[in-house]
């Protein structure tokens, strides 16, 4: 675990590759060796099952799953619970209409839905607008490549453990950070999260976007 | 975008994540993001730390009919479809800045502060104000400190100061501190895109007493 507050790629790299072994590289193409059999299930498919059938089935194990942790995530960030439950719903209701923008090889289903939530959360709590970052265009390969999906998908549950292992007052301060209680001036500039592969995953993914433009 | 040398730090992406910087700022780190793709993947490593804490957040229970509810938000409509993606013609300003100039470069609405120096400052939540600079070839930005956090993002030219030399896409954080006096490089004007959420605090005295005219 990488705790010692190092955030550059190959800092976090050496940490993860000294404790894990699921992830083989060999030169342009990454390899999975094993599934981790604790993974959580994909909600990755039941995005896309509402993108390609409109299946409602696959929604409502979606609804079933996140839209209580969505309702906790913003009481916590301070909402009352009635508002709290109409965003919830409202961040579902936008989860199956932008089913198409899901691209699962830059982010897992759970991050997907909290920058939803989160843009929901200043839209409504803050009622202020949120810059985006311009859109990179869709490639011409629709279909996002399975394996880079799965390997960012393990890379999450990594860095959830990651976290729960955190010493319990800096796990607190994250936390608080993602919950709202702390502004920029406030944080670290350290963080000691092991970002550094989950980074290089996206970045991968990309760098092939870009290349599919050419 | 490999000659982008200065990026934003931990600190501000982790905030933009978590969706608590003020709007100034997300204005600049979304700028900088649509010109920095090692940003734009550090940014989405932050939003995987959200996804994370959202997954293991403990749930509330829902009203019974939340479900059936939603249902009836969607209105049994299909999702939307993908919009094509056309290639845009290139521009100065990436497109979170053009939404809050109303176009690109020849859009500004600039104003005049003296010694060729121009500003346009752009609409934003109370807590942190944002402008456009437009500094000429060899000129100075009057010499300034800060208190609280300035950013500054160079969108055209290039600036140095006694740091180092900040050309297209990069982003000099600065904070209290820091004492600089940039100057524009000779040659094409410099323009940057700066956020702070503090008023800057100018050292000679007729900047000062213009500052309430000009909302520096
Ligand atoms: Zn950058």
């Amino acid at each position: 675990m990488n705790i010692t507050g190092k955030t550059d790629a190959q800092g976090a790299l050496g940490a993860y590759s000294a404790t894990h072994h699921v992830c083989v590289r060999v030169p342009g193409k990454v390899q999975l060796t094993k599934k981790d059999e604790s993974a959580s299930p994909q909600w990755a498919a039941e995005i896309l099952a509402i993108r390609d059938r409109q299946d409602q089935v696959a929604f409502a194990r979606l609804f079933q799953h996140f839209a209580p942790r969505i309702k906790g995530f913003l009481m916590k960030s301070g909402t009352p619970a009635d508002v709290a439950e109409d965003c919830a719903q409202e961040v579902m209701a936008t989860v199956w209409r932008k089913a198409a923008l899901f691209d699962p090889s830059r982010a897992s289903a759970s991050t997907w839905i909290f920058t939803i939530a989160r843009n929901k959360r200043i839209d409504v709590v803050r009622r202020e607008r949120r810059p985006e970052p311009e859109d990179l265009p869709w490639g011409p390969e629709a279909e996002t490549d399975q394996e880079d999906a799965l390997a960012l998908e393990q890379e999450n549950e990594r860095l959830s453990k990651a976290i729960s292992a955190l010493p319990e007052k800096q796990r607190n301060l994250i936390q608080r950070a993602y919950f709202g209680d702390l502004s920029h001036r406030e944080l670290a500039e350290e963080t000691g999260l092991p970002l550094g592969t989950i980074k290089s995953r996206i970045r991968l993914a990309l760098d092939r976007l870009r290349h599919e433009m050419k | 975008m490999s000659l982008i040398n200065h990026h934003l730090t931990d600190a501000l992406l982790m905030a933009y994540s978590a969706g608590t910087l003020p709007e100034a700022f997300s204005l600049v780190v979304a700028t900088h993001i649509s010109m920095c793709d090692e940003c734009r993947a550090r940014a989405g490593s932050f939003d995987s730390v959200g996804g994370q804490l959202l997954d293991s957040a403990s749930g509330e229970a829902l009203s019974d009919d939340a479900l059936a509810a939603t249902l009836r938000l969607i209105g049994g409509a299909a999702p939307e479809p993908r919009a094509p993606s056309t290639r845009r013609a290139p521009s100065t300003f990436p497109l979170p800045l053009q939404d809050y100039v109303g176009g690109d470069v020849d859009a500004v609405r600039w104003k005049r502060l003296g010694g060729g120096v121009r500003q346009m400052i752009l609409p934003s939540s109370s807590d942190a104000s944002v402008r456009l600079l437009y500094i000429p070839g060899g000129a100075a930005v009057p010499d300034h400190g800060h208190r609280g956090t300035e950013l500054t993002l160079v969108l055209q030219g290039a600036f140095r100061d006694e740091t180092d030399r900040f050309g297209v896409g990069d982003i000099e954080v600065a904070t209290e501190d820091l004492e600089h006096k940039p100057v524009a490089e000779p040659g094409v004007a410099c323009i940057c895109l700066a956020a702070t959420d503090a008023p800057l605090k100018f050292n000679s005295m007729i900047p000062r007493m213009l500052q309430p005219l000009f909302r520096i």
